[in-house]
């Protein structure tokens, strides 16, 4: 028979001013632990939704990114005749876009920060169907407005609705808000391609990528062949998910490796705390513990003892730890994606799983600040302990 | 009957034969008991006596199975404890010995019941069961209206007597008694004595005490003195007699 | 001094104590450091930017060019010494994976208005004289295993269709300071010009410029940015500093998230040594007790359980700064073409091993102040 678990709880709770540094501790790692990866996972969750299963897009051979890619009006009509796209009313759903940056003051530090800004077909909400309006209204073909996304509107300086911003050499009306649902259009700028390249100086009759909408996700494969092997084309096709998972991986990996980094050292921090507790601990109730062990409670019930105390501890300092990074989760942020060089605003995604995982995590550290004190609690000399002042 | 000279008929509660225990101290060996010899039977109450460092916390320790003897025999109701191992002597100690110490050795988190239940969980009995017998021991020591009080709320007295109801709870063979009044004033003392020579008197217990106070000693019904390793009887005649001399 | 070897036996009581307190130490250090080296990592561009460059972008946008006849112009401004301008390539070089910056540099001026970019000299003239050339920095030379003399193909999609350019790399250049930037890759604008459709011809990407003095900043400035105004191409004009950190700014928050992680580290630690001090001090109420009794005076007391706590705290400090200097490297080799290399500033260390004293410190009072004050009578009935 096991040494009553409210032995444990008691003997924590009385001894609160020390267990409370193994408890910080532990929060503190998983905290910081639990902020990183949801900081990262957020990054790569807006990227990720940034693209629908059956969208493709089409770059330049050889481009990496939009921005370093160009595709050509004529190579749009080809496209456009491709087997496997999906018709609206007025025709095959594509949009040829002209991906821009323009510096915008960032509302946090007033400092500019290199915004996309995306010329899009006016139909463009046909192939992106995910995306919607919730304020104001689409821009209208040929004319000089643009609709922002809920992120760039909470973010940089100016895109607000009925508000006028200069890009190019155009001014330019905000007349919509629009929700991508947490993707990296909600941190564009949008507006007609055509008007949008002659702001820039860009000439008409190019473009960086095309979207379109395929009739079902397997389509993809019959319209990529179609295009891959027309000897008039020279174009990369994805499915517009893989485009955009490939964009994060380098400020995740980084977010994740220096998250990954700084939560290793703080773990073996409160290891070091957790033991500290626990050896105390041990030391302190050296009376009784001898005693049970007189009473006839063996080795393995006072090891098992101990290790529960340890895991009672850093379960309670994983929770907290949880508990105190939650009002994080959906804080927007904004950083840099290096790769494509504009400026991207995402939230921290604190998810179950996650949580879940910093928990355990505690309560790993808490095996490992437990068990040296559990075992040493286990050897004690039980004649000597007993009589010790 | 109680004897030290180890020529008893092998029918006794608790035999000892030749027992030896020898410590290395700085290099040196320490010869704490030598060829030491003990029969007591059931329902007997022995106080043990010496000076300082003479071995009878020792000894009691090698009785209670806390120790293991460098050389002779302990025989407890049958069983030959020295040559049990780790695991064995732990289920034995739980079963067969019931300890009172000088400084209670209560686990302060728990309460008087809670306490006094312990060695109970190393049974199988059902929660129930363990509540009847918690309970009848606490009247024993008439405490049964502190059972929910935590030791920092009872008096040192009061702590003892519950020590000595965990003690019986599990109505073990004998019990080990190292200065059970050690620590407490003397009207506490007395009480506890009382109480003590009613658990042989009235239950038939058989107890093993060491203590260093002649008052208490005389309680019991034979005092042995432990000189240079082995037990000495002090007649009951002379309870002036004690090694050591302090009154 | 007469009680050192009291301390260091008090020290030395409960080993195991002392080892994760020293490492509590440890740890933290190591974690201030880290934090210290990635802030400044992340900063790299604002700490070597010259105080006496400007850098002068299209005021539309960064991915704007504007004509090359603006570097003429732009030299006739009184106060400026020296104008160079690049041109972003963006290429590939094998892989993805592998980036480093890439610019078409004016061969003339560069050197001019960079001049902590050292190539040895023989190197710069075949480079000058071979429109193929390039010139690559120590540390992607290093990363690729270049040498000098080897053929470079970058393939690059940005420019007209996707091409591969081939190069020869005539030199490598190194920086004076360990912080400066050792991984672009330079090669003649003449070359980039000749090969790029019509629409990217005669094109500058940015302008840097090198001023006679740092004063003459906001002058300059501003006489730039108003001569082309009202063009095709307006002109947005800034110290080079100031630009480096218009890019660290949109880290947004990186640097609030490094001050948040080192104030609960500094609580933390704060709070596991301050209670290891408190239970060692309780535990040898006793001998405080009988030290004050014999004599010893209540400041002298305070002073052995601080001096203790400053000890340990330096210890673990010292220890924290040597793993840091070791790991360091390591991980900056990790995160390769993530960040900017990760280095160890003498200022940093001397910085942490002030913090753990401190700390220690600050640690040690509550309990010093504790023992110090304790009545004698008290402390010897408890035992």
């Amino acid at each position: 028979m096991a040494i009553p678990i409210i032995y444990n709880i008691r003997s924590v709770r009385a001894r609160w001013t020390s267990s409370i540094v193994a408890v910080l501790g532990i929060a503190g790692t998983v905290g910081v632990f639990v902020a990183m990866l949801s900081l990262a996972r957020g990054f790569q969750a807006t990227l990720v939704a940034s693209g629908s299963e059956d969208n493709a897009l089409i770059v330049r051979a050889g481009a990496t990114t939009e921005m370093t890619s160009g595709v050509g009006l004529d190579a749009v009509k080809i496209i456009q005749d491709a087997p496997g796209i999906a018709r609206g009313a007025d025709g095959p759903l594509v949009t040829p876009e002209a991906v821009l940056m323009a510096p915008i003051p960032l509302i946090s530090t007033s400092t500019d920060a290199n915004v996309e800004i995306r010329g899009v077909s006016p139909n463009v909400l046909q192939i992106r169907k995910q995306i919607k309006i919730v304020q104001g209204r689409m821009f209208q073909a040929g004319l000089a407005e643009v609709v922002v996304g809920k992120n760039a509107n909470t973010t940089y300086r100016g895109l607000t609705l009925g508000n006028t911003i200069h890009l190019g050499s155009v001014n330019w009306k905000v007349v919509g808000i629009f929700d991508a649902g947490g993707s990296s259009f909600d941190s564009e700028v949008w507006g007609d391609a055509h008007l949008l390249s002659g702001a820039y100086n860009r000439p008409d009759n190019s473009f960086q990528s095309v979207t379109v909408h395929l009739n079902s996700p397997d389509a993809l494969g019959q319209f990529k062949d179609a295009v891959t092997t027309d000897p008039r084309l020279n174009v990369d096709v994805m499915r517009e998910i893989s485009y955009y998972a490939k964009q994060s991986t380098n400020m995740t990996t980084l977010i994740t490796r220096l998250g990954g980094f700084v939560a290793m050292i703080m773990a073996i921090g409160a290891i070091f705390g957790a033991l500290n507790t626990m050896y105390s601990a041990v030391a302190d109730r050296g009376r009784e513990i001898a005693t049970m062990r007189a009473l006839g409670f063996g080795g393995p019930s006072v090891v098992f003892s101990f290790l529960l105390e340890a895991l009672l501890i850093s379960f309670f300092g994983g929770v907290l730890g949880c508990l105190a990074v939650l009002r994080l989760n959906g804080l927007t942020t904004s950083t840099i994606n290096f790769q494509t060089f504009s400026n991207l605003a995402f939230a921290f995604k604190i998810t179950p799983d996650l949580m879940i995982g910093g928990i355990v995590f505690a309560l790993i550290m808490g095996v490992i600040g437990g068990l040296f004190p559990a075992i040493r609690a286990a050897r004690l000399p039980v004649a000597t302990a007993l009589r010790e002042l | 009957m109680i004897r030290v000279d180890g020529q008893g008929s092998g029918t006794s509660l608790i035999q000892v034969r030749g027992l030896e225990k020898t410590y290395k101290r700085g290099g040196e060996d320490i010869r704490v008991l030598q060829r030491l010899n003990l029969d007591v039977d059931k329902g007997d109450f022995v106080a043990f006596m010496g000076p300082s460092g003479s071995g009878k916390t020792t000894l009691l320790n090698l009785l209670g199975g806390l120790d293991v003897p460098s050389a002779g025999s302990i025989t407890v109701d049958g069983d030959e404890i020295t040559h049990m191992s780790g695991s064995k002597l732990t289920n034995w100690r739980a079963r067969h010995v019931g300890f009172i110490f000088q400084m209670y050795n209560l686990i302060p988190v728990l309460t008087a019941f809670q306490n006094v239940e312990l060695p109970l969980l190393l049974t199988k009995l059902s929660s129930s069961e363990r509540k009847k017998h918690v309970e009848t021991a606490l009247s024993v020591v008439g405490l049964a209206d502190r059972m929910r009080h935590y030791p920092r709320q009872l008096s040192g007295g009061q702590e003892q007597r519950v020590t000595i109801a965990r003690a019986i709870v599990s109505d073990p063979t004998f019990l080990l008694c190292d200065e059970p009044t050690g620590d407490l004033d003397r009207k506490s003392a007395d009480e506890i004595m009382a109480l003590i020579e009613e658990l042989v008197g009235k239950y038939g217990k058989t107890v093993l005490m060491v203590t260093h106070d002649p008052v208490v000693a005389a309680r019991a019904h034979t005092t042995l003195h432990l000189e240079k390793g082995v037990l000495v009887e002090a007649s009951k005649a002379e309870p002036g007699v004690v090694a050591g001399g302090v009154r | 001094m007469k009680f050192r070897r009291l301390i260091l036996a008090n020290l030395f009581r409960k080993k195991i104590r002392l080892i994760l307190t020293v490492g509590s130490f440890a740890i933290a250090l190591v974690l201030f450091t880290f934090l210290a080296v990635v802030n400044s990592a992340f900063n790299r561009g604002v700490d070597i930017a010259g105080a006496d460059r400007l850098v002068i972008v299209n005021r539309i946008g960064l991915i704007q060019t504007m004509p090359i006849s603006y570097g003429d112009k732009i030299r006739a401004i009184p106060g400026v010494k020296y104008v160079t301008q690049n041109h972003w390539f963006g290429g590939v070089y094998q892989d993805e994976k592998n980036f480093f910056p890439q610019f078409a540099i004016d061969v003339e001026n560069h050197r001019h208005v960079y001049p902590e970019f050292q190539v040895p000299d023989d190197q710069w003239n075949t480079f000058v004289k071979d429109q193929q050339g390039a010139i690559a920095g120590a540390t992607t030379a290093k990363r690729f295993g270049w040498k000098v003399g080897d053929r470079i193909p970058i393939k690059n999609a940005l420019y007209g269709a996707t091409k591969t350019w081939e190069f020869n790399l005539d030199g490598i250049y190194h920086t004076q300071k360990a912080d400066g930037d050792q991984s672009q890759f330079w090669f003649h604008w003449k070359n980039f010009d000749e090969n790029v459709p019509a629409a990217v011809k005669s094109t500058a990407g940015w302008y840097i410029l090198k001023l006679n003095s740092p004063d003459d900043a906001v002058r300059v400035a501003k006489t730039i940015d108003t001569m082309f105004a009202n063009s095709s191409s307006e002109t947005k004009t800034e110290t080079e500093s100031a630009f480096a950190a218009g890019f660290a700014k949109q880290f947004g928050n990186i640097e609030f998230l490094i001050l948040a992680i080192g104030s609960v580290v500094f609580f933390t630690l704060l709070l596991v040594t301050g209670n290891t001090m408190a239970i060692s001090v309780r535990e040898r109420t006793a001998e405080l007790a009988v030290l004050k009794a014999i004599g010893v005076t209540d400041r002298t007391i305070l002073f052995l359980v601080l001096f203790e706590a400053m000890l340990i705290a330096f210890i673990g400090g010292v220890i924290g700064l040597l793993l840091a200097w070791a790991a360091i490297p390591v991980i900056s080799v990790a995160l390769t073409g993530l960040l900017p290399p990760l280095l160890l500033s003498k200022t940093m260390l001397s910085a942490g091993l002030l913090f753990a004293i401190f700390v220690g410190t600050v640690s040690g009072l509550l309990p010093g102040i504790g023992a110090m004050r304790m009545r004698v009578v008290n402390a010897l009935r408890r035992v």
